[in-house]
């Protein structure tokens, strides 16, 4: 157990304690005991850095399951440690926020607290976890956690709905994941991600190779809210705001970014790769940030905002791994698409977090989050208000905010795009561009919304619950923070660029380092007057005409019917299920036996018919057949006979005689053929049935009457099947004999070995007696089950008796 | 109301103890001819049901006041028994053993542990026939 493994797990074992701290220190905010452990993992992280830099890895394996080669590897290089710094950092800044956003007296905030951390430890898990496995099961934690943390309050319904369908979506991803886990492990023999990145001959030559790949990008666009699995993310906005920024901007819904640049190495030289990753975030960042306009709830903004942008991200992993294309570092143009990637993934991180917290005080301060109800609030709240300009300009990507840089970048790699002569990008290669401007005018539509919809206009008072004042400073930390992060990353990108960028581009792109080079990345702020900054200026012009004209074009959203969205289609697809399942089961679980038995029957005749047909068993042979005496064919003639007597009779005593009949006549039959100990007992043995059945026939209730048996064909057609089966079954059966018989042994040995001349008794006791043993036990167990049947029946009735 | 069936009554007497001797018959000669512990004892429940016939329950209670029940698990535990015994000689289970003997009366018999195994089968059979009739006798 080395100080990483501990580092991982430290926020389970807090979390174990919560409840403790809660209950014995109701005074202070729970928050306060969980504050400290993220900062000290924020720094405990920090000094990886230099490491990193020097192009090291730190790797660290605690046994767990190793027969099954299963360990618990920690790995930290550049893009674990990114993410790890994102984490503990981010869930510093969330905890201390939380604790003046939850209220001591009102919640259950020691569950809140340990759904947190149990969050926290199950991504840093995810994050730094070399093995496949084990980060598997740190993934389906965070899954769990979040499920949680969405229905935290969960006397809501929206609350409780919420939960379940991020669960449903995500674990529908994450059992894809595994089984492309197990895909990979078939090929390579091993989960552990470095061993596989040394195997990638192996991987990208082998036929499950695209399989595999697929099932991984299944995982990665359900956590990271792909289109068109995005549809839990806005709902899962019925969770507190702190769990919103932590969770569902910063964290949570990156892990499905982190597992496609973590296995990046392996995948992305890929057409298959590059067009479903770069398809696919391209639609989502137009579709994310064509939904967002049309909400009305300031998280809901926020959650189509974070859906664009993960989107936007995604399309950048997609096209950089074109990078992986050229072997050649030096004038690599489309390494800048992974920069990009990485650049924005953490410039998202701290404007939508510092987002999300402004939502939340508005929320806490005003009482409500709906825009339409909202306005004037800049000479009230000015300091949320500066946090919010700062933080959606970044988003818009307006200079000098980090979200510009990374914008630049973006059109940079996007208008690249066409230059590629891979995957016939030169002629379809043009809607990258395209697409990413649209997507673009849209995002700086919904951040302008977003601010001055909010802040500026009518000051409404009386639509809101409460009278809205400034958010105590507590609050206001965190927001200010990450806001003033987002002026630092925008002023100097490059304090970012040799830290943790470079580091993280050599975890995703290792392929291009491999001869000791290294990647040298210098985010311009000017980069003199071209394409990317025409671009940018006709964003902003088109984007400032269209929020003006708002009112005039919004209408189009009412063209696309509430019949046809995502939601009603997941809606109607799970209540589909439900429905068809149940119509389904209640069609053939009837609960008459009768239909049970023709459902067996019907497999029995199918099934044997079909295997008898499959393996060529019609041969029937008649050689071997033992001449028919008269005896034989009389008796079975009676047998006919009183077959048909039983079947067809009116009367049920007629029927149990005639069965009476049968069985003697198949007493009957055991002498014919020589078989005296079972003659004997048959005769026995069927008296006594005889008599049963009498008895039962005599304790029938008087209302039955007698009455024939009624002709179903359904009922005359299977039982002729199964009478044809079964004879097809012992002719052919009898026909083809593969070994001599056992009993010439029997007969031999019997007095030698046993002492006894009965053959039969001595195979029943001798030979075979554990089988006599069992029998005997069986109708041991038949007398008793009669007699506690008949005593409990007369119990019962004595005591109803006495009521 | 009491009938009077004195014939029946009379004729069961003698009857029981012939179909009971021709149990024990079978039984005993199971080894040889046809018959063994299932048959003997089916017919020796046969034999005590013809008493039940012939007299009612009740008098059969006085008469023979044995609990048929009891008859089952003695009957298994002889069977498992045998079975069990053949550990003490270091062989499989149920393995039987046999061997001529001189015995008194009788003269050279042959003795197989099997009969001891039959013997379990035959008190089983002969007390689940028992209790089902019973049981099923004493009910309303």
């Amino acid at each position: 157990m080395s100080w990483l493994h501990l580092a991982i797990l430290s926020p389970f074992i807090l979390a174990v304690f919560i409840p403790l701290f809660y209950k014995n220190f109701r005074r202070i905010h729970t928050g306060w005991f969980v504050f400290p452990l993220p900062a000290v993992l924020f720094g405990y992280f920090l000094h990886f850095i230099p490491m990193n830099q020097n192009g090291d890895v730190y790797t660290k394996t605690l046994k767990w399951i190793p027969s099954l080669h299963i360990n618990f590897t920690a790995h930290i290089d550049g893009l674990s440690l990114l993410f790890a710094l994102l984490i503990s950092g981010i869930g510093a800044l969330v905890i201390l926020y939380s604790i003046f956003y939850l209220s001591k007296a009102k919640e259950a905030l020691h569950s809140f607290y340990v759904y947190l951390l149990l969050f926290m430890g199950a991504m840093l898990g995810v994050v730094l976890s070399d093995n496949l496995i084990v980060l598997y099961s740190f993934w389906e934690l965070t899954s769990l956690s979040s499920f949680l943390l969405i229905g935290f309050w969960y006397e809501r319904k929206k609350s409780t709905s919420g939960a379940q369908k991020s669960l449903v979506i995500t674990v529908f991803g994450g059992l894809s994941m595994l089984a492309g886990i197990s895909l990979l492990y078939i090929i390579t023999g091993t989960s552990s991600i470095q061993e596989m990145s040394s195997q990638i001959e192996v991987i990208t030559s082998h036929e499950l190779f695209i399989p595999a790949l697929i099932l991984f990008l299944l995982g990665a666009f359900t956590k990271s809210a792909q289109f068109p699995f995005h549809i839990w993310l806005p709902d899962a906005m019925e969770a507190p705001t702190p769990v919103s920024a932590y969770l569902h901007s910063a964290t949570m819904v990156k892990a499905g970014i982190y597992l496609l640049a973590r296995m990046s190495p392996i995948f992305s030289d890929n057409a298959v790769w590059f067009i479903t990753v770069g398809i696919v975030g391209s639609i989502t960042l137009f579709w994310g940030s064509f939904s967002a306009i049309k909400q009305k709830d300031l998280k809901g903004i926020l959650a189509f905002s974070t859906i664009s942008q993960l989107g936007l991200i995604m399309s950048l992993i997609g096209v950089g791994s074109a990078a992986l294309h050229y072997d050649y570092l030096d004038d690599n143009f489309y390494v800048i698409a992974l920069t990009a990637a990485v650049f924005h993934l953490i410039n998202h991180a701290t404007f939508k977090g510092s987002l999300f917290m402004i939502v939340g005080i508005i929320d806490h301060e005003t009482g409500t989050r709906d825009i339409r109800k909202l306005g004037g609030l800049m000479s009230i709240m000015p300091i949320s208000f500066t946090i919010a300009l700062i933080g959606g300009l970044s988003m818009a990507g307006i200079p000098p905010f980090n979200g510009f840089l990374s914008k630049e970048m973006f059109f940079t790699a996007m208008t690249n795009v066409m230059e590629m002569d891979i995957y016939h990008l030169e002629t379809w290669g043009v809607l990258f561009p395209i697409i990413a401007w649209i997507g673009s005018i849209f995002t700086f539509l919904y951040s302008i919304i977003l601010v001055f919809k909010t802040f500026t206009g009518a000051y409404q008072p009386e639509k809101l619950a409460k009278k809205p004042h400034e958010a105590p400073i507590g609050m206001l930390i965190s927001p200010i923070i990450l806001a003033s992060l987002v002026i630092v990353f925008g002023f100097f990108p490059n304090i970012l660029a040799y830290t943790i960028i470079e580091p993280a581009m050599s975890a995703i792109a290792p392929q291009l380092v491999q001869g000791g080079e290294r990647f040298y990345i210098n985010i311009q702020f000017w980069h003199g007057l071209n394409l990317e900054i025409a671009m940018t200026l006709g964003v902003i012009l088109i984007g400032i005409l269209l929020f003006v004209t708002l009112k005039k074009w919004t209408k189009i959203y009412d063209l696309l019917p509430e019949k046809f969205t995502l939601n009603n289609l997941y809606n109607g697809l799970l209540k589909g299920i439900e429905q068809g399942s149940k119509s389904i089961t209640s069609f053939f679980m009837t609960g008459f036996i009768r239909d049970y038995l023709v459902y067996i029957f019907s497999f029995f005749i199918v099934l044997v018919l079909g295997t008898m047909w499959a393996k060529n068993a019609f041969q029937f042979n008649f050689s071997n057949v033992a001449p028919i005496g008269v005896y034989e064919a009389i008796l079975a003639l009676v047998t006919v006979a009183a077959t048909i007597t039983t079947l067809l009779s009116k009367s049920r005593l007629t029927a149990i005689i005639s069965l009476g009949v049968v069985g003697y006549t198949v007493a009957l039959f055991f002498v014919l053929f020589r078989a005296p100990d079972l003659a004997l007992t048959q005769l026995v043995i069927e008296t006594i049935s005889v008599a049963l059945f009498l008895l039962c026939f005599y304790y029938l209730p008087q209302l039955k009457r007698n009455k024939k048996l009624t002709f179903r064909l359904t009922n005359f057609l299977i039982s002729l099947g199964v009478g044809v089966v079964v004879t097809l079954v012992a002719l052919s059966a009898n026909s083809n004999r593969l070994f001599t018989s056992i009993s010439e042994y029997f007969l031999k040995e019997s007095y030698r070995e046993a002492g006894g001349k009965n053959v039969v008794n001595v195979i029943l006791v001798d030979f075979r007696g554990f089988d006599t043993l069992f029998e005997i036990t069986v109708l041991g167990i038949a007398a008793f089950g009669i007699f506690a049947l008949i005593k409990l029946q007369l119990e019962r009735r004595n005591e109803n008796e006495k009521q | 109301m009491k009938s009077n069936d004195i014939i029946l009554q009379t004729a069961a007497k003698f009857v029981t103890f012939i179909i009971m001797i021709f149990s024990f018959y079978i039984f005993l000669g199971g080894h040889f001819g046809p018959g063994g512990g299932f048959v003997g004892g089916l017919l020796t429940s046969s034999a005590l049901v013809l008493m039940l016939l012939a007299f009612d329950i009740k008098t059969m209670s006085t008469v023979i006041p044995f609990d048929y029940k009891l008859l089952i698990p003695i009957g298994l535990l002889v069977a498992l028994g045998t079975g069990v015994g053949s550990f003490f000689f270091h062989v499989p289970f149920l393995t039987h053993a046999f061997g001529h003997f001189t015995l008194p009366i009788i003269g050279e018999t042959e003795l197989a542990t099997a009969t001891i195994f039959d013997l379990g089968v035959y008190l089983v059979v002969v007390g689940i026939t028992m209790t089902i009739i019973q049981t099923i006798g004493e009910s309303e």
